[in-house]
């Protein structure tokens, strides 16, 4: 028994001094600068691969029989805004998705005309950062179309997408660059399984960047600006969670 | 059956060569980096501690495998439910208590993940980063392998080593802890062969195929992969099950080693040198 007993407290002692100094270790490992950095730079060597393996590959798209039966939201499901809750009130029949930053013509297009642009619909998985997918069918016209109006200047690298919630007190926002704005697949959804977006899941307009992660597709879009860099736009890495949560601005895997 | 180039008919006793650098070499870089996959990858299924098969699978969706904690009258219990049986895990898993005392309902506890804060992000960039590492290592040492000749002649199974007798009598003497001696033990047995085989071309490949399979992007130009294993979240649960069967490797590994000598055998796998058992019954 005193066997057993003594045998037991020297596991217990060999797993807290293996914890006490290799996880600690590695947490302290993670702080110096160039070991995180060495680790972080990964990033770029998913995003380059990805796009040369794959730069104009399009996401799978599925059969109405392959779609979730219940979406998950996630984020902000609703926004406190009173100018927001305005326009939700009013059916958003007075709101316009402004266009603007380093563009040739900055624009204002109303729901309605979103609506009346060529339609793009796709039934596509939805891969959330934590591990979950769902599938959905989305519907709202290409990015590519806005950006045909507005004309981008070259100098324009980026498009931040401006969201109407705050999540935990803070602007959301995300960024993506001029590769995916242009992919055929990367839409401005203001329909989901056929019905108008509802609040939950970014009414009237969330962004559908597919090949990338969940916390891409900025919800509740109302401006979407061109900039050189994301530099001095919030937190300066691109996105909410690039900022506040050291997420990867490069969310492809 | 001994290695070309070796002295002829070693006997028990004898220092032989037995691994060569670059299988030290990827054994160790390995050896680190699985750790280091294996934590860091429980940190990021604490964020969505469910496991679900086909394309899709969220919180409304069945979960063949899922961790969490639960209200149990005046009490609370963590608890493991897999295919609809429930296990208590109070204190191991979804109800435990942190380094500081503080009563935390996350799936995996903090001695087992990387950080051992709770952060998805920062898992996910020890994850990522060390799966180059890991596929990388795989590739080259695959490679260097066949072009060495180490695959052919150290673990290809041979038609005789098939045979149900010589499995049986192989499972039997490893049972009995009776490990080869002298110039047999120059060559591994064929459950030897077998598990290594099966890490080689099954476990460590898997991992890396259903990670791939889990990237959206990747998916987007390979979709094949993800299709193979029925769809992302099935990939997903391919992911785990492999890595619980590099886990389990592990287990029979470190001991395999423990009752066959462990210096002799930590030795080997360090400066490459072996000291041959002895013959029984000398």
């Amino acid at each position: 028994m005193s066997l057993i007993l003594s045998r037991r407290r020297l596991i217990r002692a060999g797993v807290a001094s293996a914890g006490g100094l290799l996880l600690p270790g590695c947490d302290r490992l993670f702080e110096n600068p160039t070991f995180r950095g060495t680790l972080e730079s990964a990033e770029d060597l998913h995003r380059a691969t990805q796009r040369a393996l794959g730069r104009d590959a399009l996401a799978r798209e599925y059969r109405e029989a392959d779609m979730s039966p219940q979406f998950r939201a996630n984020g902000s499901r609703e926004v406190a805004d009173p100018a927001y809750r305005q326009h939700l009130a009013q059916g958003f029949a007075n709101w316009s998705l402004r266009v603007d930053g380093l563009v040739e013509r900055p624009i204002a297009v109303p729901l309605h005309a979103l609506r009346d642009l060529p339609q793009r619909a796709q039934i596509t998985r939805h891969d959330c950062v934590e591990g979950w997918s769902a599938i959905a069918r989305w519907q709202g016209p290409r990015l590519a179309l806005l950006l045909d109006m507005a004309r981008p200047r070259p100098e324009a690298r980026y498009l931040v997408f401006h969201c109407a919630d705050l999540y935990h007190g803070k602007p959301y926002y995300e960024s993506i660059d001029l590769v995916d704005a242009f992919h055929p697949q990367t839409i401005l959804a203001w329909a989901m399984n056929g019905k108008p977006l509802e609040e939950a899941h970014g009414a009237p307009l969330r962004l559908r960047v597919e090949r990338q992660l969940g916390y891409k597709h900025a919800k509740f879009v109302a401006r979407i600006e061109a900039v050189a860099s994301p530099q001095g736009i919030h937190g300066g890495r691109g996105g909410y969670w690039e900022d506040n949560g050291d997420y990867a601005w490069y969310a492809g895997i | 059956m001994t290695e070309p180039g070796a002295p002829s008919a070693p006997v028990g006793g004898d220092l032989v060569r037995r691994h060569r650098l670059p299988t030290r070499l990827w054994h160790w870089v390995n050896a680190v980096t699985l750790l280091v996959m294996l934590m860091s990858g429980l940190m990021i299924f604490n964020a969505h501690p469910r496991l679900y098969w086909g394309d899709y699978g969220a919180n409304f969706d069945h979960a063949w495998l899922k961790i969490g904690s639960a209200r149990t009258g005046a009490g609370e219990q963590g608890y493991l439910e897999l295919a609809g049986r429930r296990w208590d895990t109070t204190g191991m898993l979804g109800l435990w208590t942190d380094a500081d005392g503080r009563v935390q309902r996350r799936a995996v506890p903090y001695w087992a993940t990387i950080p051992s804060n709770y952060s998805l992000a920062i898992g996910r960039i020890w994850h990522l980063a060390f799966a180059w590492v890991l596929a990388l290592g795989l590739l080259f040492y695959l490679a260097w392998s066949l072009l060495s000749r180490h695959l052919q002649r150290d673990i290809h199974i041979r038609s005789a080593e098939w045979r149900p007798s010589h499995l049986w009598h192989d499972i039997r003497e490893h049972a009995r802890l009776r490990f080869p001696t002298g110039a047999a033990a120059l060559r591994y047995s064929v459950l030897q062969k077998l598990a290594y085989a099966a890490v080689l071309f099954v476990l460590l490949p898997g991992m890396i195929l259903t990670g791939l399979a889990m990237s959206p992007g990747t998916d987007a130009w390979a979709p094949l992969i993800g299709e193979i294993f029925g769809g992302r979240q099935s990939a997903r649960s391919v992911h785990f099950l492999c890595a619980f069967g590099l886990v389990a490797f592990f287990l029979v590994h470190i001991l395999m080693v423990v009752l066959a000598g462990p210096l002799n055998e930590l030795r080997s796998i360090v400066t490459g040198w072996y000291r041959l058992p002895k013959e029984r019954g000398e």
